[in-house]
């Protein structure tokens, strides 16, 4: 049996959203196995959000955010960019594999980036196979 | 046949008694098993070394302050930063008010209410009970010293339960004038308090029921304790001294050099290990100068010693050990008795002390490397010992607590017990308390026994002719 | 009519026993209102007592401790059957504490630790203890992972702390025997903290420090560069730790309505770190040494609580 990875994707409004639009429209092809949720800056992914988003089921959970000096509200994917860094070395040590975790900077013009990174990233968790913390939670 | 007791009550943690009895009905063997386990050597790996003090803390709430010293004195080591004078005194300060409330705490709520109350039905076998006889006025003295010396824990600690001050190279808080007033007022009543218990155990000493107490148990072991430069008892530093069941010294050791003479023996029916002395070898469980058993806790360092370093206590220690080592059980109750005056006394000298309130309480620590730290923990020699990583983190932690230390004496102090009040089938709750004060005499702190897994208050089955012929039902 | 009251410790150090006896002479104001009916560690009273009550006869059960063996599960059980109000007393039995720690390890790797791989234990037979089958003597099971009171059944109120300290716990006390199940304080410690004034928005440092690192200056420990779990953190201790020189372990669990006390603190770290390269920035988070003895010291049984996961590759 096929392993069909699920990724949870929050995508920041003002650029990695639109970059997901841009893919889309212009036609690009990226696999259809991913749920965006649409954030108004990846400075609101909490992350209690990633967390969450494994124990509901994610094998992967993709943050897209602006550049470094475009986000909208100055410092909101830096700060990011902080969470996401300790975020990575607490699943370590939780024992799951930290590359589930991707964050990725992509402007509303990079529809092409877009799905070339999140191509990538399916791929990288399909040979990592399914999350364990899903299957925890099926006891 | 088998006796169990379960949980066995007033007692710091979990554990359970089994004993067997043969055809005729009396005891052929009885174990004292403590079914748990929490695995502290196993979780403080990866940790950050100035974490240990709070993390081993709660290996044990009745006796925090002794984790938490041992753990920092094995940080001293590891870190190369020996604590300044004051940061040293502040640390004794506080362990002697351990001491005292811990002694406090055997003596008139848990332990003590075997000797002050007797043979009396299970509903009065508590502190409520103890006030009911005693009266209120002394009950109220003895929840007003714990609570004094309490107090001095959370002045100088930080925390009632659990301190937080010791870290590599001393404290994190220094003393003030004012405290150092307070705590001399109350170290001062606790030296009354001290003297007046010993007036109170005094009165049952003397009785025939004392003796015949006495005569439940004896065991002819070898003692640990650590002492001060003049042999003399001292609980928080100091070179661990061993003695023979005659009474001669056997090894001084310093403390870093500890674990190249004990090793500790594993039975399948226990989760607590039973340390020895390696050079005289693991023999079973049976007393004597061939087996390399020995006592730790007030007993242990009373024999393990050559006096005491406060005067009151120092006296009453010479009426104690007039005649040599005493090996009798129950003269653990006379030991702690002393130690509960030798820790008021040693409180008020050391908050006489003007280097208590000075400013230089830290020292900074260099590279991290290995570090053994040995306390005398209420119940007896405690051991941490940590191996530091370059990031300052654990590799490697073993630890080895004082009721541990005693596990191989309480077993066979729990059997012999047994033997003396369980008579051909016949067993009632009176005499099974007997066989749980001759366990309790240890005050077993088994919450610290089981740091390495896991939980329960003791309980005694009874077995006979292969069946569970009774289980302890202490009333039934 | 007095209410009955019992105590119970499962896996725990007993700290949470002796801070029942530490709110000293109140216990005797409460033993006014209520009884005592079971409680092992003071009292006389065995197992078979508590299994021959009625169901719900308890009005108030308190149980401290976790859930780390088969029997520690069967007591939990009894109690919640025979209490009307059963109450996880203490950071183990509702946040697991730091023996939850021992989740980041599997069964046995921790026999191994004690029993095998131990520098004074010869055990040259190998043995693990695991009771005598012959002589009937039997060890209860260690479960595959610690749990919290919450994790096993249904429980009604929470004190938290550990162990709890006296003034919480005389509010709960009052609390419960008033009928109350909620109480204590919804805000952060950093509230009541006597070093709050000089918590900073933001701090600029080039690496964080350890506790044993760095002389204390009096200020709020963020701001000194040491991880002070006082934000993510729910008052009631007053500060006992910050008061004392010592960062806030977080002992006292996640302030109400927060689910995950390490994770609002990771987020809250994040936040009031100054905007800086990245690789500085890297430098900064690495000098953060061991996330989850950090972040969730006393609650690792809630964020593992079927111990570590195995990500294979
Ligand atoms: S919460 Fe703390 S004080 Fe209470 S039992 Fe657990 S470790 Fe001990
Ligand atoms: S972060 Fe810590 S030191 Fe600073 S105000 Fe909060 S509790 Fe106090
Ligand atoms: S300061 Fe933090 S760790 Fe210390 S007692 Fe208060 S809540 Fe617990
Ligand atoms: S607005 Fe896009 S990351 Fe902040």
């Amino acid at each position: 049996m096929s392993f069909e990875p699920k990724i949870v994707a929050f995508l920041c409004n003002w650029c990695a959203y639109a970059g997901a639009d841009m893919a889309g429209t212009s036609r690009l092809k990226y696999p259809g196995n991913m749920i965006a949720i649409r954030v108004m800056c990846s400075g609101r992914v909490d992350p209690e959000f990633i967390l969450e988003a494994f124990e509901k089921g994610a094998d992967g959970v993709f943050i897209g955010g602006c550049h470094p000096g475009d986000c909208h509200y100055v410092s909101g994917n830096y700060r990011t960019r902080r969470r996401v860094e300790m975020m990575k070395r607490l699943l370590e040590e939780m024992g799951i594999n930290p590359r589930r975790l991707r964050l990725e900077w992509v402007s509303a013009t990079e529809g092409q980036k877009f799905a070339r990174v999140v191509k990538e990233f399916v791929e990288e968790i399909r040979q990592l196979g399914p999350s364990p913390i899903k299957k925890e939670e099926a006891i | 046949m088998k006796v169990s007791i379960d949980p066995i009550t007033r007692l710091e943690g979990h554990g359970k008694i089994d004993i067997f009895l043969d055809e005729k009905g009396n005891v052929e063997r009885a174990y004292m098993e403590v079914p748990e386990l929490r695995g502290f050597e196993m979780f403080c790996r990866g940790r950050k070394a100035e974490d240990m003090p709070i993390i081993t803390s709660r290996i044990c709430g009745v006796c925090p302050e002794a984790h938490h010293m041992a753990a920092a004195k094995a940080l001293d080591m590891a870190f190369a930063a020996p604590p300044p004078e004051t940061a040293r005194k502040i640390r004794e300060l506080l362990y002697n008010a351990y001491i005292f409330y811990d002694h406090a705490l055997h003596l008139y709520y848990l332990g003590g209410i075997d000797v002050l109350m007797g043979d009396v039905p299970k509903e009065e076998r508590n502190v409520i009970g103890l006030i009911r006889k005693f009266g209120l006025e002394i009950g109220k003295e003895v929840i007003k010293h714990r609570r004094y010396a309490m107090e001095i824990v959370k002045m100088l600690g930080g925390r009632e339960i659990h301190p937080v001050t010791a870290i590599p190279g001393g404290v994190s808080k220094p003393v003030s004038e004012e405290e150092r007033e307070e705590i001399v007022k109350k170290a001062k009543s606790c030296i009354e308090f001290a003297k007046k218990s010993m007036e109170i155990f005094k009165g049952v000493f003397d009785t025939e029921r004392w003796n015949e107490m006495l005569g439940l148990d004896a065991l002819h072991t070898y003692y640990m304790g650590l002492v001060d430069s003049k042999n003399r008892v001292n609980y928080y530093d100091g070179d661990v001294r061993v003695v023979s069941p005659e009474g001669k010294e056997v090894y001084k050791i310093k403390p870093e050099g500890i674990l190249d003479y004990i090793e500790e023996h594993v039975e399948e029916w226990s989760y607590v290990k039973f340390p020895y002395l390696k050079e005289i070898g693991w023999k079973g469980l049976v007393d004597g100068k061939d087996s390399g058993i020995y006592r730790v806790g007030p007993l242990g360092r009373i024999n393990a010693a050559d006096g005491m370093n406060t005067r009151l206590a120092h006296k009453e220690f010479e009426e104690f050990r007039g005649n040599g080592v005493v090996h009798e059980t129950f003269g653990y109750y006379n030991a702690r008795l002393i130690e509960l005056l030798n820790a008021a006394e040693r409180m008020y000298e050391l908050a006489n002390d003007d280097a208590i309130v000075g400013g230089d309480i830290r020292a900074m620590p260099s590279e991290p490397g290995e570090g053994i730290g040995v306390i005398e923990a209420a119940r007896g020699v405690l051991i941490h010992h940590y191996k530091l990583d370059r990031n300052g983190l654990v590799e490697e932690a073993n630890l080895i607590v004082a009721t541990t230390n005693n596990n191989a004496a309480i077993n066979m102090s729990v059997a012999n017990a047994a033997r003396k009040v369980i008579k051909r089938g016949k067993v009632d709750d009176i005499l099974l308390n007997k066989v749980e004060s001759a366990f309790r005499c240890y005050d077993p702190c088994l919450a610290c026994a089981s740091h390495a897994l896991g939980e329960t208050p003791l309980v005694a089955n009874i077995y006979w002719k292969n069946k569970l012929y009774r289980r302890l039902k202490k009333n039934a | 009519m007095k209410k009955k009251i019992a105590m119970y410790w499962g896996a725990g150090c007993g700290g949470c026993d002796v801070s029942l006896l530490g709110i000293h002479e109140k216990l005797l104001d409460v033993l006014e209102k209520a009884d005592i009916v079971f409680w092992p560690c003071a009292t006389d009273f065995k197992y078979e007592d508590l299994e021959k009550m009625e169901d719900g006869e308890i009005d108030i059960a308190f149980y401290n401790g976790a859930i780390r063996t088969e029997e520690n599960e069967k007591i939990a059980k009894l109690l919640r059957k025979k209490s009307k109000i059963l109450v996880a007393y203490g950071s183990c039995a509702t946040e697991g504490c730091v023996i939850g720690l021992a989740n980041l390890y599997d069964r046995d790797e921790i026999f191994n630790a004690v029993y095998l791989d131990n520098e004074t234990t010869p055990n040259e037979k190998k043995i693990i203890p695991q009771g005598m089958e012959k002589e009937g003597i039997e060890l209860p099971e260690f479960l595959p992972s610690l749990k919290t009171l919450e994790q096993v059944v249904k429980v009604d109120a929470a004190i938290p702390g550990c162990p709890p300290p006296s003034p919480v716990l005389e509010e709960a006390l009052n609390a419960l025997l008033e009928g109350r199940t909620e109480f204590g304080k919804e805000v952060a410690l950093c509230d009541e903290c006597p070093r709050k004034d000089t918590k900073p928005d933001k701090i600029e440092i080039e690496r964080f420090y350890r506790w044993h690192e760095k002389e204390d200056d009096g200020s709020c420990f963020l701001a000194q560069g040491m991880i002070c779990m006082g934000p993510a953190t729910r008052a009631g201790c007053g500060g006992e730790c910050t008061s004392a020189g010592i960062p806030c372990t977080g002992c006292m669990g996640p302030v109400p309505k927060v689910e995950n006390q390490g994770i609002a603190m990771l987020s809250a770290i994040a936040s009031i770190i100054e905007d800086m390269d990245e690789e500085k920035e890297r430098a900064v988070m690495e000098s953060i040494k061991d996330m989850v003895g950090t972040f969730y010291k006393f609650s690792t049984a809630k964020l593992l609580p079927y111990g570590r996961f195995k990500d294979e590759s």
